[in-house]
């Protein structure tokens, strides 16, 4: 055994740990814009079931930290969720939309 | 730094001339033809209308745009639907879209008739980009094939 060691030494593997269950290692998911992705470059007001992807339960539009899209299309689903509030087709204030 | 304050102060401030002597050049009146821009119309009818009513109403719309030389694109009815809040403690109503193009100066006298008109609980006057104007007649074309 202990020849082995002396080897690993040798070659720089000292610092190698081994753990009896591998620590777990969070990967994070890479967020991206689904728009981009999709190549959508208008966003409709007169869809509310699409819009409806973009909002939280209380019909709030959700951040971009949250769906990862891009600077350029959030303006866009603000606009179109806005658009949508006004024309009635959503609502402004609301509980349990999904 | 108080330096160049004091002689910022001094500087005169720049001017655009534009001096057109009371006329319009000839490029900016063509300019001022040109231009016609893609818009989109969505108003909401109240429900209490009759059919007959209904019809009267998106005629005399319809019947403006074309006075105005507007070439109407699309001309939409989505019937009665639910309203997502209540308007003028009315929870339903008729909407129609109209999309059509339009020199921008017609908008305000556009909207000036949905602001008269009582029969009328909401209405919304969008300009379509390039990227809209393809959006849109996808989805009539994608309509038109459900339809049929």
């Amino acid at each position: 055994m202990s020849s082995v060691i002396e080897q690993n030494a040798k070659e720089g593997n000292q610092s190698e740990i081994r753990y009896l269950t591998p620590p777990p290692i969070e990967v994070k998911k890479e967020k991206y814009c689904r728009f981009k992705k999709a190549g959508i470059k208008y966003i409709d007001y007169k869809d509310p079931d699409y819009l409806l992807k973009l909002v939280n339960e209380q019909g709030k539009i959700l951040p971009r930290r949250i769906t990862g899209t891009s600077m350029k299309y959030q303006g866009r689903v603000a606009q179109a969720v806005k658009r949508a509030r006004h024309m009635a087709l959503m609502p402004y204030v609301t509980d349990l939309l999904k | 730094m108080a330096g160049s304050k004091a002689r910022r102060r001094i500087r005169p401030p720049k001017q655009i001339v534009l001096d057109f002597y009371g006329e319009i050049p000839i490029f900016a009146a063509l300019i001022l033809i040109e231009i016609m821009h893609q818009y989109e119309s969505m108003f909401i009818l109240t429900p209490v209308l009759s059919d007959e009513q209904l019809q009267e109403a998106v005629d005399r719309y319809r019947e403006l745009l074309k006075e105005n030389g507007c070439e109407v694109v699309n001309d939409e009815s989505w019937g009665l639907r639910k309203l997502a809040y209540p308007i003028q403690k009315k929870s339903t109503g008729f909407y129609h879209l109209f999309e059509f193009k339009a020199d921008p100066t017609f908008v305000d006298k556009w909207e000036l008739a949905f602001r008269r008109d009582e029969r009328i609980i909401r209405f919304g006057t969008f300009r379509l980009d390039k990227h809209a104007v393809e959006y849109n007649q996808k989805r009539r074309e994608k309509l038109a094939s459900k339809s049929k």
